[in-house]
């Protein structure tokens, strides 16, 4: 035993010392190659001349396929960050000593609202503001929109038929809908319905309203839109509120023989029926607001607007002469409930609202 | 720690056991007292760690006491207590279960294809949460609530008992089994009394990860439904922009924590692993599982299906049943890049600080020692966005906003936020090398830093591997700290995958997530081969 066991030791040390030493040299080569990244990556981001940096709540290949023309058009390089669009303003606040954003680009009006009311945010040229419809716009003129999207039902016809389907939103609270609705309470998309419902009602009836819609959806409320869609594709829920894009979206990805689910509008000028504005601004803070507002003009001119409208997102862009080839309804004939984007404001009601409710 | 010192080998060290415990440092100036370069680079690690603590404190003292009062004493709060409660209790026990069967397994039997199994079982770890939770609803509606919690954080925490358990079995001493036998014990009393009494330290140093890493997570439960503390700071943070009521739930974690902490130390009082020395070792017998080999591949093979298979088949599925968009080769290159750099980079850096930690814990001990190791726990229970936001914080407060959005800082987060990982895997190793071996090559007239080199290092390698590996497993699939902090323009394959699954480019994003798991399979492979090599040296 003794001497088995020394020349196993012998054995085994040798051995060991071999895997170390490989180890070491495999641990160098990481650490030089996380030194090369990181010493990369910081040549990449620091301030040359011409560049801007955008921070974007957007979908990431919509933003890409604009920053990547706009990048050739104008010879200005952008340093893109992607993220949800509420962190983004927590974010912008936290960095307000040492700000490193120049545009904010974000899917909903409400957290640029925000923003322009804490002041954090610079005029857009007037050239650019009037690119696109003044509705559509902050009101103060310190973010402009760029393009929009509306609230619909998605529903699977094996569960529920269109006719069964609510056509109010305040129906959704009906009894007959228990374990039949999903929605998303926690997403920033479902926000300004909350708002449109108490402007339209009052708080208190917005209130019950919750109370209701959270009854009849139990244990079918979701994180965000895609998982609506998703589940209501493959028939776990009968129907749910989402914005229009996502089920178009669904369908490209899918393919539309994989795709069981179909959209349905609210009646006309209903609450429900919400159109949401996916909007840009420039943070007072920039260091290089002309580029960040020849960003800002690119992303409504024409060629920008033409990307949105070609793009796997189904938006709608907002210049009224670029149109949309995806089989949507035109956005001149949609028919939602009138709400200014001042009294969307900055989703304060929805989110107290929605606290109290016990959803957020 | 005296009594265990004096068990811990025929050579105790008179000068840990006549040192006054706990006493002031600088006054313990006898020859063999605890180095101070040990005690001052440990205090400089657990200040790193201490501060998303700090943040935390000045934040919520920003909030004032009574809107943390307030906040605190909701209904809500109560709901998210049992919520977090029933969870982590359930959840760790089963993984205490899980991890150590499965650790006795793999390293004390002959069971067929070990090194394959060793492999399979830590690759779950790997899988980021989200994949997982995404994998279980996309099979069935009822994974959702506190049963689709349980399964599916069972499932992708096991592995952290599992790893520190199979590093604790592989080295401990059989001896003690066969004096046990011979003294006529049956093989399930020596199981108990004699193998699980030897793997305790390790097995709660498990639970104890498995509980924080319950505390903290969100993905999962922001998919699955299910609120916790966690969740709801998250709610505070997103859609409230609330951060001083985001960091007063925070404390709540953290005073939640301090229980978990505090009960652990409890049980580890009890729980000293003694050894002969290793230089009188001989090689591990294997148990022979005979008749039980077929039912017990069934478990491990139904385990590997539920915690790889299905976060795999999915991936895969949403891969074939995916867009016609064109494959981005180069970014899923540079993302594989940068998220193996960065990660690697992080676990080294991890088990660099661990390391001074473990070593003054261990083998010199005292109040000071278990204080500094014991408070370095506390960033597990922490969320990565607090952790995130700690750090962003502070560069932008007082350092004038340098290293943020850099490399480098987002190296620091993950080696904060997984540093108790490598600490575990090191300290099992440092607690079972003889303190002894140390003590002779002293004696031969060695210098501190050469014992170390050649004599204490290659005992705790395999713990320090364990570790490495640990944390680059975890750091390969962070998403909410990486999302703050990644310098603008890079991606790894996590924001990559969340930014393709925001858009329903299902896809598109399956070939992130089949990539975070084979990056992350790399280290487990490794890991089960090591200690297969170690083991066929062996007569």
């Amino acid at each position: 035993m003794p001497a088995g066991g020394t020349v196993s030791r012998i054995a085994s040390t040798v051995t060991r010392r071999r895997l170390v030493k490989r180890g070491t040299a495999g641990l160098a080569v990481l650490l030089l190659a996380g030194g090369l990244a990181a010493c990369g990556s910081a040549s990449g981001a620091s301030g040359s001349a011409g560049s801007i940096t955008l921070y974007s709540g957007q979908h990431e290949q919509t933003t890409q396929e604009l920053v990547t023309a706009f990048e050739q058009k104008t010879g200005v390089n952008v340093n893109v960050r992607y993220n949800d669009e509420d962190s983004f303003a927590d974010e912008i606040i936290a960095e307000k000593s040492h700000p490193v954003a120049d545009v904010f680009y974000t899917e909903n009006s409400p957290v640029l609202e925000y923003l322009q009311n804490q002041g954090l945010l610079a005029p857009v040229n007037g050239s650019t503001l009037a690119k696109t419809p003044s509705a559509y716009n902050s009101p103060q003129g310190d973010w402009v929109g760029v393009s929009a999207r509306v609230s619909v039902l998605i529903y699977n016809p094996s569960l529920i038929s269109a006719s069964q389907l609510p056509t109010s939103v305040l129906q959704l609270a009906n009894p007959e809908y228990k374990g039949k609705l999903a929605f998303a309470a926690g997403e920033t998309d479902f926000q300004p319905i909350v708002t449109s419902v108490a402007r339209a009602y009052g708080d208190a009836k917005a209130a019950t309203w919750l109370d209701g819609i959270k009854a009849n959806a139990g244990s079918h409320i979701y994180p965000d839109n895609e998982t609506i869609a998703d589940e209501v594709n493959r028939g776990a829920v009968a129907f749910g509120v989402v914005n229009q894009y996502y089920w178009y979206r669904m369908k490209a990805e899918l393919g539309a023989s994989n795709v069981q689910s179909k959209i349905a509008y609210f009646a006309p000028h209903d609450p429900g029926y919400v159109v949401d504005v996916s909007g840009a601004g420039i943070l007072k803070s920039s260091k290089n607001k002309a580029d960040a507002q020849k960003f800002l003009a690119f992303v409504v001119s024409k060629q920008g607007q033409e990307i949105i409208a070609h793009s796997i997102s189904y938006e709608y862009p907002l210049d009224d002469g670029v149109t949309t080839t995806a089989p949507e309804t035109p956005f001149a004939e949609l028919q939602p409930y009138p709400i200014s984007i001042a009294d969307l404001g900055d989703g304060s009601t929805a989110i107290s609202l929605l606290r109290q409710a016990g959803l957020l | 720690m005296t009594a265990a010192v004096a068990r811990d080998g025929a050579l105790a060290r008179p000068g840990t056991a006549g040192a006054p415990q706990g006493a002031h440092p600088g006054r313990s100036r006898s020859r063999r007292a605890r180095p101070s370069g040990l005690l001052v680079l440990s205090i400089l690690v657990a200040a790193v760690l201490l501060v998303p603590l700090a943040f935390l404190l000045v934040e919520a003292a920003g909030a004032g006491v009574g809107q943390v009062a307030s906040l605190i004493d909701r209904q809500l709060t109560e709901q998210l207590l049992w919520n977090t409660i029933r969870l982590s209790v359930v959840v760790t026990a089963l993984c205490a279960v899980i991890g150590t069967g499965a650790a006795w397994l793999t390293e004390r039997t002959n069971l067929p294809g070990r090194r394959v199994w060793a492999v399979l079982l830590v690759v779950p770890l790997a899988i980021p949460d989200f994949v997982v939770s995404f994998g279980w609803a996309s099979i069935s509606t009822d994974v959702s609530g506190f049963r689709g919690a349980v399964l599916v954080m069972t499932l992708s925490v096991y592995p952290l008992v599992y790893l520190p358990v199979a590093a604790s079995f592989r080295n401990a001493d059989p001896t003690q089994e066969d004096v046990a036998r011979g003294l006529g014990a049956g093989p399930i009393k020596t199981f108990f009394r004699i193998t699980l009494g030897q793997a305790k330290v390790a097995i709660l140093g498990g639970c104890l990860l498995v509980v924080m890493v319950l505390l903290a997570e969100y993905g999962a439960f922001n998919i699955l439904g299910y609120q916790t503390f966690t969740t709801e700071i998250f709610t505070e943070f997103q859609q409230l922009f609330d951060i001083a009521s985001a960091c007063a739930l925070s404390l709540v974690l953290v005073a939640l924590s301090l229980i978990v902490l505090g009960a652990d130390a409890a049980g580890r009082r009890r729980g000293r692993v003694s050894r002969a020395s290793r230089t009188a070792q001989r090689a591990v017998p294997l148990h022979r599982l005979g008749l039980w080999t077929a039912p017990v591949l069934l478990l491990l093979a139904a385990l590997v299906a539920l915690a790889l298979g299905v976060p795999v088949g999915s991936a895969v599925y949403w891969w074939a049943q995916g867009t016609n968009q064109p494959f981005q080769g180069t970014s899923l290159l540079s993302a594989t890049g940068y998220t193996a750099a960065y990660s690697a980079c992080a676990a080294a850096l991890a088990t660099a600080m661990a390391l001074p930690v473990a070593i003054l814990a261990v083998r010199c001990g005292g109040r000071v020692a278990h204080l500094i190791e014991r408070s370095t726990y506390l960033v597990l229970a922490m969320p990565g966005l607090v952790i995130a936001l700690s750090l962003s914080y502070f560069s932008n407060r007082y350092g004038n906003g340098i290293g943020y959005q850099s490399a480098p800082m987002l190296v620091v987060a993950y080696a904060i936020m997984f540093f108790p990982l490598a600490l575990v895997g090191v300290r099992t190793s440092v607690a079972q090398a003889p303190a002894g071996l140390e003590d002779v090559a002293r004696s031969l007239g060695q210098r501190r830093l050469a014992v170390f080199w050649r004599v204490t290092r290659p005992l705790v390698t395999p713990g320090l591997t364990a570790a490495f590996c640990l944390v680059f497993l975890s750091a390969v699939t962070e998403l909410t700290a990486t999302l703050i902090l990644v310098p603008t323009g890079v991606q790894t394959l996590a924001t990559q995958f969340w930014n393709y699954q925001q858009n329903l480019a299902y896809g598109q994003a399956a070939p992130f997530a089949l990539l975070m798991i084979a990056i992350a399979a790399v280290p487990s492979y490794i890991l089960g081969r090591f200690f297969d090599r170690q083991r066929a040296t062996k007569p």
